[in-house]
């Protein structure tokens, strides 16, 4: 059993779904971006995912976007997006990153698996590949027992959701909107008939993102997805109010996971 | 050797889909709809229609006389697609598109631009077939491309200036893909070049081929054979793959590709990823790109707005690799030194973009007659793929024409040095 899959099992156990928490590596420095994702698991998350900044985010809002580029601006390398994932992993929560391909392409995905693996960390959700693009990145994940996570949108048909529940392991990322990321006034009823879609093709938990940014939007997913990633809100409150901003917005999203009907 | 990607769009190792998963069922209603209008009649002869009554097509072949002596003698041939409707060959994929965009039934475009020649050709087939239109654009190139912002936008098109990342092409097309993956139900990206995730390499390919296909037999009815070159400038590279495809079999035909070598590729100041780059993804594709150590795009250099890009189309790639084409850097200096001659000695004026392929098939003709050919028996054709309307003012500072006083009299200027930081 992954450390992903003990999780969603304990969380099932009690109930609840599980809280994924993001945050890019760097930004605003690296010892706050580190220092912000241990503030998170100590505040309630029970995942997290550690952004690996990218020059050309294509799936990302502007909240998210101008954080990668910050990041990058100061300086942000390869390794220590590596560096962060073994402190984070270090708290003992389940730790993923969440990168963009090219990067990795470059690193080469055998020599990235690796050293991801070394890290600590268990897998990895890559936005912008899809599994049919992926043979020898999941042949490194199947070797080093790396969880790859693949997404789902609205647009997906049933074969394709089929093809990623088939293909990833740890959870299913649901991106529950069409769009990119960024916090929404409302998660649309979209995201609830997407889980539904998902869990007739497959028995992996599906987590949902795109949107979420409060404790009562959080409340709201739970009530349907085995999962709920929130991002660009813990960016903002990062930004805007520091750490502590990112401890409190965590603590009230882990409260809302808990308190779904 | 004619080429085509697999079924899942790879020219061998390049190519492919790198995008969210959420585009994935549009691509494939858009690989389906083009598959199934490359043998539809119906769709066939009303493109056809468009190309010939409505883009002016077919674009003669302009013998280059004069320019001559600067290619060391070698004969040069002018595909002319700086005479197309909209000034350049990125109307024959735009027309194409805009036509399947008809069958989808989607009835919103965007587009991405950098010389705003694709977008200026998008925002015409809009109003043609009444599309909503939004193209965009980077800042930079808002303010070295005006006229083309202009005529964008008296054509019903909203222009929307990207600020974010380089202000260039690169990031106007992160942000057209951003607008995509949250409208694609009821809209339609026309990708202006052969980059992108399947099918658009291939797609766009094959709208701009009927440049190459022209210009063959206009050459054997010409000449009386085929050329010994075909040049041509390369940004994502759809003007160069449009003349090459039809050459790939006729293995006597040298395929020459220019880049933008702004200050010098050895410099690193540049846009030349097939010269200097690294295979890597941008954009929806596997191909050559500039980047750094970490897999960051690096940043690029060039005069020229619609070749300042770092990646490259993949079937450019796979040439590269296989050797059937050869690709090479023009500095910003050379390709401005032949705007100027073609402008003196044919008196055509080209756009920047399209100086490169000049500077570059100079540069061919001359090294053939260095390494012992005749230059009488020598043949270039050269993809003039656009008209140099919109690069007046950048020729106009770089050459010193007009004098201080002048340039504050000019209206355009003024426009956007109020503009300026
Ligand atoms: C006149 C002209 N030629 C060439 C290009 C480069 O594009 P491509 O390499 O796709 O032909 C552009 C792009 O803006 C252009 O405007």
């Amino acid at each position: 059993m992954s450390q992903l899959d003990e999780l969603f099992a304990r969380c099932r156990a009690e109930g609840r779904a599980a809280l994924v928490g993001y945050l890019p590596a760097g930004f605003p420095s690296y010892d706050l971006s580190v220092e912000a994702m241990v503030a998170m698991v100590e505040a309630g998350v029970d995942a997290v995912e550690v952004g690996m900044p990218y020059s050309d985010p294509l799936m990302e809002g502007p909240v998210i976007q101008a954080a990668h580029q910050a990041s990058l601006d100061a300086g942000t390398r390869q390794a220590d997006v590596l560096r962060a994932v073994e402190a984070v992993a270090a708290t003992g929560a389940p730790t993923l990153v969440m990168g963009y391909w090219n990067p990795v392409h470059r690193y080469g995905f055998r020599r990235w698996a690796q050293a991801l693996k070394d890290a600590g960390g268990v897998g990895a959700i890559t936005p912008d590949l899809i599994p049919e693009e992926a043979p020898e990145w999941l042949e490194a994940c199947r070797e080093l027992d790396l969880d790859p996570v693949f997404l789902v949108a609205p647009s997906s048909t049933d074969e394709r959701i089929a093809v990623v529940g088939r293909t990833n392991r740890g959870f299913v990322y649901a991106a529950a909107v069409m769009g990119v990321t960024g916090a929404r006034a409302e998660i649309g009823a979209g995201a609830r008939q997407l889980v539904d879609r998902v869990r007739v093709q497959t028995d992996l938990p599906v987590a949902v993102g795109l949107g979420v940014s409060t404790g009562a939007q959080a409340a709201q997913v739970a009530s349907f997805a085995d999962g709920v990633v929130v991002g660009s809100a813990l960016v903002s409150a990062l930004e805007h109010d520091g750490v502590e901003g990112v401890r409190k917005l965590a603590a009230e999203l882990a409260e809302g996971v808990r308190s779904a009907g | 050797m004619s080429q085509s990607p697999d079924q899942a769009g790879h020219f061998g190792p390049y190519g492919g889909r790198f995008v969210p998963e959420a585009l994935i069922a549009a691509l494939d209603e858009l690989t389906a709809a083009h598959l199934a209008a490359k043998s539809d009649p119906v769709f066939l002869t009303e493109l056809d229609r468009l190309l010939t009554t409505y883009a002016g097509r077919p674009t003669p072949l302009t013998d280059a006389r004069r320019l001559s002596e600067h290619a060391g003698g070698a004969r040069i041939l002018l595909k002319r697609e700086d005479l197309a409707h909209t000034g350049s060959h990125k109307i024959n994929n735009v027309l194409g598109q805009a036509l399947l965009t008809k069958q989808m039934g989607k009835k919103r475009v965007i587009a991405e631009t950098g010389a705003g020649q694709h977008g200026v050709a998008t925002a015409t087939a809009c109003a043609l077939f009444g599309f909503e239109c939004t193209v965009y654009m980077g800042e930079e190139d808002t303010r070295r491309q005006a006229l083309n912002v202009a005529r964008m936008r008296l054509l019903g098109a909203e222009v929307v200036p990207v600020s974010s990342g380089t202000k260039t092409l690169k990031d106007a097309t992160n942000e057209a893909m951003r607008d995509w993956v949250t409208n694609v139900e009821t809209t339609h990206y026309v990708i202006g070049s052969v980059v992108g995730p399947h099918p658009f390499p291939m797609m766009v390919r094959d709208f701009q081929r009927v440049i190459g296909v022209e210009a063959r037999q206009q050459c054997l009815d010409l000449v009386g054979r085929l050329p010994d070159a075909v040049v041509a400038c390369v940004g994502g590279g759809s003007n160069a793959m449009g003349l090459f495809h039809p050459f790939l079999d006729d293995t006597s035909v040298a395929l020459v590709g220019c880049e933008a070598g702004g200050d010098g590729v050895e410099t690193g100041r540049h846009a030349a990823p097939l010269t200097a780059g690294e295979p890597g993804v941008l954009h929806g594709a596997r191909s050559y790109l500039m980047q750094d150590e970490d897999g960051q795009t690096a940043l690029t250099t060039s005069i020229s707005a619609g070749l300042d890009y770092p990646g490259v189309g993949p079937e450019h790639a796979l040439l590269r690799d296989s050797g059937r084409a050869t690709y090479t850097g023009i500095t910003d200096g050379w390709a401005m030194q032949a705007l100027e001659k073609v402008a003196k000695t044919e008196g055509i004026l080209i756009a920047i973009e399209t100086a490169h392929a000049f500077a570059g098939a100079c540069d061919w003709g001359r090294a053939q007659v260095a390494a012992g050919r005749a230059a009488e028996d020598l043949v270039m054709i050269v993809n003039t793929s656009g008209r140099g309307d919109k690069d007046v003012d950048t020729a106009a500072r770089w050459f010193g024409l007009v004098t201080g006083e002048e340039l504050a009299e000019s209206e355009l200027v003024r426009a956007h040095e109020g503009e300026q930081p």
